[in-house]
């Protein structure tokens, strides 16, 4: 059996540039297993929120491969991709909460956009906002709340559909240290449920915090991967969530 | 703790109150009158066509078969004589159904605001005898003839023609109107579909980065597309009950002045069961349009997109 073919993403030599300027990422090649848990790192303007987006698929890469969830995401017809979008769970790193929304509003978005009715919604919403500690801001809209309850708000709405890969882009950049662990304790538990975590971030602090990560560390717009572990990690017991 | 509900694959529909994803005021605001106006004056040009139409058909079904005799002679008492050997000679075909011979006084009246009273009381400008005949079934060419030829046969003096002849000017103005009406209704539906195409390009921009967060959050092209279905929907409906409330109202006012001209012509294009129908069904047809027009605006802008 080769590397990639139990994976949930794998990416060979893939490279994206936008427009005609040089790439932003050159010759990406890595494999992510079910229930690993990646930091990706990288100085301002390594190309982070570039292979966030390949990863998130609000781009396609201008050459390389790229499998999820098994299947070739390049020779996928676009109306085959919300499907594969609904999979994954986003933090951007400027929330985009929807401003005429509540955070109630906001964080069922998934749910709602997956089909399920109001009555299935709303418990697993409220759970979710009292995890984050925003029980009680749950019919305030995004302009009342602070930068940290917008933060978390965000969270909550990427994991409330318990997605398979979930893409954070600096999600704990505007939130206290106290809850800065608090949210990585609550993507432990998804990536101990099976879910494939993948945390962009600068804070060297954080990366100790989840002893069995992997970092992946990008440098303008390359990756490195000196002993090949990203390419062909350990594989890890998971959890059955 | 964490979201138990499992993700639906496919492409479902937005459960109902996501809908208000849109702040609804972006794609409101002038859309319902825009449309309101719009369909006030489809249903007007609509019901002036069918007015027309049914103007056109009371007054063929009335003259069909129709044919006048006049029989010109200057003498009075040969006049008289060869009318009466035209009534004669009517009463004993099988294809007259009906003949009358317009009285004297009748004519007299018709003929009074160009010649004068003492014009036609003293004789001073002959005046035709005039018979209105009914043939069973549309007077063809080859049948006004053989009749013609048969009539002179016997009444020397006589002259015959359809009425539908006479005319037949009156009906190709009426089919220009009827033209003119269906042109106003299918510029009025082009611009009606250029105003929510405008206004769904509109919404899309200045909602484009809540497009983009439902787009990477898993949302269908459908998905967002009836967003500004629901949306474009609910203005129009709004805008099309106003349309047609305005419009049916300048319908009665015209109507009633049209019937207070007393016209037998005018009359017959008195608007029946089947036109109110087909004017009720204009803001629904409206309805349809702009949302069709909406959600085809908005695939096509979103396939721009990852």
């Amino acid at each position: 059996m080769s590397a990639g073919e139990d994976s949930i993403v794998q990416f060979d030599n893939v490279g994206l540039r936008y427009g005609t300027d040089k790439e932003v990422l050159s010759d990406i090649s890595f494999t992510l297993y079910p229930g690993s848990f990646y930091f990706l790192t990288g100085a301002s303007g390594a190309g982070k929120t570039s292979m966030l987006k390949l990863l998130y698929l609000a781009q396609r890469p201008s050459r390389g491969a790229i499998r999820m969830f098994g299947q070739d995401l390049i020779t996928q017809p676009r109306g085959n991709l919300p499907d594969f979008r609904r999979r994954i769970g986003v933090v951007f790193q400027d929330f985009r909460l929807i401003p005429h929304l509540t955070a109630f509003d906001n964080v069922a978005l998934p749910l709602r956009i997956s089909g399920m009715s109001e009555s299935e919604i709303a418990k697993p919403v409220a759970d979710m906002l009292e995890w984050v500690g925003l029980e009680h801001r749950i019919d305030a809209r995004p302009a009342t709340l602070s930068g940290g309850e917008q933060q978390r708000v965000a969270i909550a709405r990427a994991v409330i559909a318990r997605p398979e890969i979930l893409v954070a882009d600096e999600p704990t950049g505007n939130v206290d240290p106290e809850m800065a662990v608090k949210l990585l304790r609550l993507f432990e538990a998804l990536n101990r449920l099976g879910t494939t975590v993948v945390v962009a971030t600068h804070d060297v602090h954080l990366l100790r915090k989840v002893p069995d990560s992997l970092i992946m560390r990008l440098d303008k717009g390359t990756l490195s991967d000196p002993t090949g572990a990203l390419r062909y990690p350990p594989k890890r017991e998971v959890i059955a969530g | 703790m964490i979201g138990s509900g499992l993700i639906r694959r496919g492409g479902p529909r937005f459960s109902g109150s996501a809908t208000r994803m849109m702040p609804q005021a972006r794609i409101a605001g002038p859309m319902p009158w825009v449309i309101a106006i719009m369909i006030a004056l489809t249903v007007m040009a609509a019901a002036a066509g069918l007015a027309l139409s049914n103007v056109a058909s009371n007054a063929r079904a009335e003259i069909a078969g129709g044919v006048t005799i006049q029989v010109v002679e200057g003498a009075p008492a040969e006049r008289e004589r060869q009318a009466d050997r035209a009534l004669t000679f009517l009463a004993g075909r099988e294809d007259v159904t009906s003949f009358r011979r317009v009285p004297d006084e009748e004519l007299a009246a018709l003929l009074e605001p160009w010649l004068g009273e003492a014009a036609t009381e003293s004789e001073a400008v002959p005046t035709p005898a005039l018979i209105d005949v009914r043939l069973s079934g549309p007077v063809t060419a080859r049948r006004l003839q053989d009749l013609r030829a048969a009539l002179v046969a016997e009444v020397p003096a006589a002259r015959l023609d359809a009425q539908a002849g006479w005319l037949a000017p009156v009906f190709e103005a009426i089919r220009s109107l009827q033209y003119l009406a269906i042109g106003l209704v299918v510029l009025l539906a082009a611009t009606s579909v250029a105003a929510v195409w405008l206004a769904a390009r509109s919404a899309l921009g200045s909602n484009r980065d809540t497009i983009e967060v439902i787009h990477h959050l898993g949302g269908s092209d459908g998905q967002i597309a009836q967003i500004f279905q629901r949306s474009i929907g609910i203005d129009a409906a709004l805008g099309g009950a106003a349309g047609l409330a305005l419009g049916v109202g300048a319908i009665f006012v015209l109507g009633r002045q049209f019937a207070d001209l007393g016209s037998g012509l005018v009359a017959g294009g008195a608007l029946g069961l089947y036109d109110w129908i087909t004017i009720a069904a204009v803001p629904a047809a409206g309805v349809v349009l702009a949302v069709l027009t909406a959600r085809l605006t908005v695939i096509g802008a979103l396939r721009r997109m990852l």
